[in-house]
């Protein structure tokens, strides 16, 4: 890796992290409730992007580059599992065990389904 | 609006360097079997970190002027950008659909028990800390 695409892929990573902020911001504004929706939202759409444009870069329709900068960069950045581990503990402390089992559980499902989704999306276009 | 700024410019920051760290990790540590021990370990790591971050900042005072800050580029930011759940859905996605079943859904439910583990860990490292240094 070119010392350009890793800064190019960190930079990317901190735009993920900003944009991820602004979204859970947004969405706790509008969604209010114990069950951290924006976390959950934010891992389930970077999932669908991340296998999208792996998928992509795999079938050759995509620069690696891309890949690095988009899948490895902005949506790891945009997504994280320190948060979404935290917040399903503090439902544990507050004793809401079914929200914490959603939120756990619900999440990993989610995301990996968001992922295939992706994936199976990327094969379509690059054939 | 200029405190938005200032949020979104200590998450930037803290962001790409916790991106960075990710990457410079995951390109020395290789997959075993198949298996990214990299991601499993920056996310445990990443969990543990952010527990004993949030703890220890709370257990401090409310969440305002420099706790605020350190809590968006180290946690928000740097532990965000860290850790990765993108990563660890699609490589388990692949796992599963690369005849590698059991091997996936070992790493994912691994991930998510000990990222737990490594939270409440976390957790209960900042309070200890916090108890011995309020007992002095």
């Amino acid at each position: 890796m070119t010392p350009l695409l890793f800064v190019a892929l960190s930079l990317a990573g901190g735009v993920g992290a900003a944009l991820r902020l602004i979204v859970d911001g947004a969405i706790k504004a509008r969604v209010r409730g114990a069950f951290p929706l924006g976390t959950l939202l934010i891992n389930v759409s970077g999932s669908f992007i991340l296998g999208f444009v792996t998928q992509l870069a795999t079938g050759g329709s995509l620069d690696d580059a891309w890949r690095l900068v988009i899948g490895t960069g902005l949506c790891g950045g945009f997504t994280t599992f320190s948060t979404a581990s935290f917040e399903t503990v503090r439902l544990v402390q507050q004793r809401r065990y079914a929200l914490a089992s959603v939120n756990a559980v619900g999440t990993l499902v989610a995301a990996v389904a968001a992922g295939l989704l992706g994936i199976v999306l990327g094969r379509l276009i690059s054939g | 609006m200029h405190l938005a700024g200032r949020s979104i410019l200590l998450v930037l920051a803290g962001g790409t360097a916790g991106t960075a760290a990710r990457e410079a990790l995951s390109l020395t540590i290789p997959a075993v079997g198949g298996i990214p021990v990299a991601i499993f370990a920056i996310n445990i790591v990443g969990a543990l970190f952010l527990g004993a971050l949030l703890e220890g900042l709370s257990r401090r005072g409310p969440d305002v002027g420099r706790r605020r800050s350190l809590r968006l580029l180290l946690g928000t930011g740097f532990a965000g950008g860290f850790t990765t759940y993108s990563a660890l859905a699609v490589d388990t996605g692949l796992l599963l659909t690369d005849g590698h079943a059991a091997a996936g859904i070992g790493y994912a439910l691994a991930t998510v028990a000990v990222g737990a583990l490594a939270t409440v860990a976390g957790i209960a490292l900042a309070a200890a800390r916090h108890r011995k240094q309020a007992a002095r």
